[in-house]
């Protein structure tokens, strides 16, 4: 697909001085032309959908492939969207997205997470407790809790060795960068594979009581799945597991101490923390290169005829900032009705697997921030705070913090 | 109110047992829904219709 006149590229750059906010363009382009092109770093172009209600009806449509292998699915200059014969099942369609996906459904369910609060607080006081003892120091937020919580329990969960975390850290720095050349990420990605699959050798020979072990004995060894499928697993539950909270952990403590009134209001009513970790999701979503589909059908939306073999990706962080769902959208108001009607994970059968984990930890971590830190700050201005605008996942890359 | 579901859907996204945890479960083999009330009563009806909106595979029907 190639235009005569390209249309512009993705807006990714936050408007100047409000690093919080999506990328001007793409207010505009809701308001004006809410189904637009984008054009791709390789000639072709997209479609770019950034109204709510057309997200969620091409989300909640199958017949919008997530399956990268069809021709058509956007993937020039997006990270994260190997065209390879073994990839997770979140580029897969049903059939095989359902079964694959069913394999670990369980381990992500409310009640499951729910059993793992205690945990996930224990650890949580661990780090908080190393933070105190450098008070006075320089610390960085995103190195001493935002990234080591849902790193250390995604390590605990999957039956990884919370040691290769810097391994799979750097790895997975390389594989969300927009800005690395194309052969470097691939060179990311097969030693990752590498790792994964002396991983899953190793956990074959002794599989614990983990995900990856579970997955190995109930799945792996009856033939349901192959080891390649079973270190698919293992890096799409990496990958997903440790880099998205941790930026939501990052973006939420820097835009609670900046609004001291929010931050009081949650200290004086803990409870008001589940619905203010929905506001948060929406405000922020940090997933901004996609979702992306590819329809196998021609199917109008909005009153454009998208055909079969044409790519679309939509922006969730303009669905969030709607305003005729979301009020005053572009205010972060922690009591916000209808906060949860965010599409932050996603919509449709894709939605994140790891959501009801992913709020346990944002709402421990963010309470526990604001009872034990109550003066914590920003250690420099905030255009000093290198914001993630190179990645495709939106975050700090370093929040230096006192108190 | 009468609730029916169409659970071959389920992504198991565990939204529904988030908003109405009286009306909907999740079983423990594949978190897959499961109705514990069919027909609740009142004051879960907010709830119920809340948890049909967000549902991200529309499993979840309302009868009036």
């Amino acid at each position: 697909m190639t235009l005569s006149t390209a249309p512009a590229p993705l807006p990714v750059e936050p408007p100047s001085g409000c690093p919080f906010d999506p990328p001007a363009a793409l207010g505009a382009l809701r308001t004006e032309q809410p189904i637009s092109k984008i054009s791709l770093p390789d000639g072709s172009w997209a479609w770019l959908a950034t109204r709510y209600a057309d997200i969620r009806a091409i989300l909640g449509d199958t017949r919008f492939s997530s399956d990268t292998t069809v021709h058509g699915y956007p993937l020039s200059g997006m990270t994260g969207g190997a065209n390879t014969d073994n990839r997770g099942f979140i580029r897969r369609d049903p059939p095989e997205h359902t079964r694959l996906r069913r394999m670990v459904t369980r381990e992500f369910m409310v009640k499951r997470v729910e059993a793992l609060r205690p945990e996930i607080q224990r650890i949580t006081d661990e780090l908080c407790d190393a933070m105190e003892r450098r008070a006075g120091q320089d610390v960085d937020l995103v190195e001493e809790l935002a990234l080591p919580v849902p790193s250390l329990v995604i390590s605990l969960l999957l039956g990884v060795p919370y040691d290769d975390h810097a391994i799979f850290q750097r790895l997975t720095g390389t594989l969300l960068s927009r800005t690395v050349p194309d052969d470097e990420r691939e060179t990311a990605r097969l030693e990752l594979r590498d790792y994964l699959d002396r991983l899953v050798t190793a956990k074959e020979a002794d599989p614990g009581d983990d995900i990856l072990g579970r997955l190995i004995v109930e799945q792996q060894r009856t033939g349901e799945i192959t080891h390649d499928e079973v270190a698919a697993f293992a890096a799409l539950l990496l990958i997903a597991g440790h880099e998205t909270t941790a930026n939501m952990i990052g973006l939420s403590a820097l835009t609670l101490m900046r609004d001291e009134e929010s931050a009081e209001r949650l200290r004086q009513e803990p409870a008001l923390i589940r619905g203010a970790v929905e506001e948060l999701l929406r405000f922020h979503s940090i997933i901004r290169n996609g979702p992306r589909r590819v329809a196998t059908a021609d199917i109008e939306i909005d009153g454009h005829l998208v055909r079969a073999g044409e790519g679309v990706v939509v922006a969730v962080a303009s669905a969030n900032r709607d305003e005729s769902v979301f009020a005053d959208a572009d205010r972060l108001d922690v009591c916000r009705p209808n906060a949860q009607h965010h599409v932050a994970f996603g919509y449709g059968i894709h939605q994140c697997l790891g959501q009801a984990l992913a709020r346990v930890e944002l709402q421990v971590v963010i309470g526990t921030l604001l009872r034990r830190f109550p003066t914590l700050r920003p250690a420099v201005p905030l255009e000093k705070i290198p914001f993630r605008t190179d990645m495709s996942i939106y975050g700090c890359h370093a929040l230096p913090v006192t108190w | 109110m009468k609730i029916t579901l169409d659970a071959d859907k389920c992504c198991a996204a565990g939204q529904c047992v988030l908003i109405a945890p009286e009306v909907f479960d999740q079983r423990d083999e594949d978190g897959v829904v499961v109705l514990l009330d069919a027909e609740p009563p009142a004051e879960q009806h907010d709830a119920v219709r809340e948890a049909a909106a967000i549902c991200p595979a529309a499993v979840i029907e309302v009868h009036a």
